[in-house]
């Protein structure tokens, strides 16, 4: 109860920050879209090679995921300005639990999340995306888990490091390989065997593979499970970090 | 209200290939009893913040132990947060919310309901004379407001013991003044110790009724202001002579008025040194002098000051290095 409590409260307190800023908020909306009307198109004529009657159905899952990711992963440049200002340390001298410091952040991060899925699942039904409801449920808890564990991971790294300078190139060498392994954008069986081996090591084209499947109606063990075992396990691990480094002296 | 037995921290860096282990606090034995204001000095770099964090339970001691409100700070940490209140250097609150809004959340943080906590701080805000500033962003407000905003945060809950971060740096002198009349108010209205880091030895005598000096992670001396200036042996005296050739009559009778063991500096025409009681021996200097012949230009007697105190204790003064 008190750490629900406390949770709240940091989350009350970072929804009304954000929302002091409207900008970014639109800004983190209109992301998606801009990828869905202006890279969307691009797939229709793969659509034979994709294995889906409307090429929305393939894209919008992978889109989710990259917004889940991508987006979250920069929650941390917030918090590193935060602990400029020295809220971070104040906090921290209150009884409040080291675990509902981070998880109200987390929360705030999540409802950006899911407005954002909301937004791109509506606009690619409007563009002919079919999915079955439950299909789309799944699909999106899957994307709030793996941006929780980005937010978490990026809050954890924003403490440690301190330093934007440092965070954003960090961030770029994650990026870069995972974008490009994970199969967002166009599906690794369209590459060699060598590259969808690679690919094979990526956590993340296992995420991507779910919510795709899951898009599909397709929710048998081996095309669902493990992408969603992997979106946990990433999770877990992540707000484990996040709160070490909340509890840590010296964060 | 604070007991403090060989606190040490250490941090590990790192220069080049070579790995260092950097004692910042050195065994470090405190005492602050309840309702004191006790100023904790030493120049930047001594140990002071390292110590502050270990006590207020921030950072966990490498070795040692510290009970603060009655408790321990590495077993009993959440107790001791909710005892004490802690206004650090970097602030308090983020620059572009509302003031008013900081502190309710904070007040709420340490379990209060937001009814309480609206009042309280609203309260707050007019002992601090803040009034107006509840719906202001704290990057809008000058330095001495903000710097009053992040005391009312850290007094919000009402806690008995308070530990301020060079609450003045950055200060202009007035606003300076007006925060130390509301530091020594938080003792003599409401009776909350208060333990205050300064590198300004003006700040620490004119609001400490205990100094404790640290310096190289270490506690130098602990004690009144009064006493600790009354360590150092006399008043500072300095003679200027109208004809520099003089200057060395003038310091050997100077030097027969010191103790033994303090030498007299000649300095061009200036010559200083320290004797005991200065106001009566220097009335029967100058008879000796003119006397002599001598002819002086000025005299300056100064009483003892804590950076006076400080060169005596550490062999350096606390200005260097500024």
């Amino acid at each position: 109860m008190r750490f629900l409590r406390e949770s709240y409260i940091v989350f009350r307190r970072q929804l009304r920050m954000n929302l002091r800023n409207p900008a970014w908020v639109l800004i983190g909306a209109f992301q998606p879209v801009l990828y869905l009307l202006l890279f969307g198109p691009l797939l229709k004529p793969l659509i034979g090679a994709l294995g889906v009657e409307n090429e929305y159905t393939f894209f919008v899952p992978g889109m989710l995921v990259q917004l889940g990711l991508f987006g979250a992963f920069f929650a941390g440049f917030g918090l590193i300005a935060e602990w400029r200002d020295g809220v971070v340390e104040a906090e921290r001298v209150t009884p409040a639990s080291r675990t509902a410091l981070l998880m109200g952040r987390l929360w705030r991060d999540l409802l950006q999340l899911f407005v954002q899925a909301l937004i791109l699942v509506g606009l690619g039904y409007l563009l002919g995306m079919r999915a079955p409801l439950r299909g789309i449920v799944l699909g999106i808890v899957l994307t709030l888990l793996a941006g929780g564990a980005c937010a978490a991971a990026s809050n954890a790294l924003a403490l440690t490091t301190k330093s934007e300078d440092v965070m954003a190139p960090v961030i770029n060498v994650v990026m870069m390989p995972v974008l490009l392994l994970s199969g967002i954008l166009l599906p690794m069986s369209l590459g060699p065997s060598w590259l969808q081996t690679a690919s094979d090591y990526m956590p993340v084209k296992h995420m991507v593979n779910a919510v795709r499947n899951s898009f599909l109606g397709d929710f048998t063990v081996d095309k669902v499970l493990w992408g969603s075992l992997w979106t946990v396990a990433l999770f877990v691990l992540a707000v484990w970090w996040g709160t070490r480094t909340f509890r840590k002296e010296n964060a | 209200m604070i007991r403090a037995r060989g606190l040490v921290q250490t941090f590990k860096s790192r220069q080049g290939r070579e790995k260092t282990e950097v004692r910042a606090v050195d065994g470090v034995d405190l005492d602050v009893a309840e309702g004191e204001i006790v100023g904790f000095l030493g120049p930047n770099g001594a140990g002071k913040t390292t110590t502050l964090r270990m006590l207020t339970t921030l950072l966990r001691p490498t070795a040692g132990e510290a009970t603060v409100a009655g408790y321990d700070v590495a077993t009993q940490s959440k107790d001791v947060r909710r005892a004490i209140g802690y206004v650090s250097q970097s602030g308090a609150t983020g620059s572009v919310a509302r003031a008013g809004d900081e502190v309710i959340d904070h007040g709420m943080l340490y379990g209060m309901s937001q009814a309480e906590a609206r009042q309280r701080g609203q309260e707050l805000f007019s002992q601090f004379e803040l009034d107006g500033m509840w719906t202001r962003q704290p990057k809008t407000l000058s330095g001495g407001q903000r710097r009053r905003l992040d005391i009312v945060m850290g007094l919000i809950h009402v806690p008995r013991l308070v530990f301020l971060d060079e609450p003045t740096t950055g200060l202009d002198p007035q606003a300076r003044a007006n925060l130390w009349t509301h530091i020594s108010n938080l003792r003599d209205q409401r009776g909350t110790t208060v333990f205050i880091t300064t590198h300004y030895l003006d700040e620490a005598d004119a609001l400490s009724d205990r100094i404790i000096v640290i310096d190289h992670g270490k506690i130098v001396a602990a004690d009144t202001p009064e006493n600790l200036k009354s360590q150092v042996a006399g008043d500072s005296v300095d003679l200027e002579v109208a004809d520099i050739a003089q200057a060395p009559v003038v310091a050997k009778a100077l030097d027969a008025l010191t103790e033994d063991g303090d030498r007299v500096v000649v300095d061009g025409r200036h010559v200083r040194g320290r004797i005991r009681r200065a106001g009566t021996a220097v009335p029967g200097l100058l008879r000796d002098l003119t006397q002599a012949d001598v002819e002086l230009n000025s005299i300056e007697v100064r009483r003892p000051t804590l950076d006076d105190v400080f060169l005596a204790l550490t062999g350096r003064s606390l200005r260097e290095g500024e």
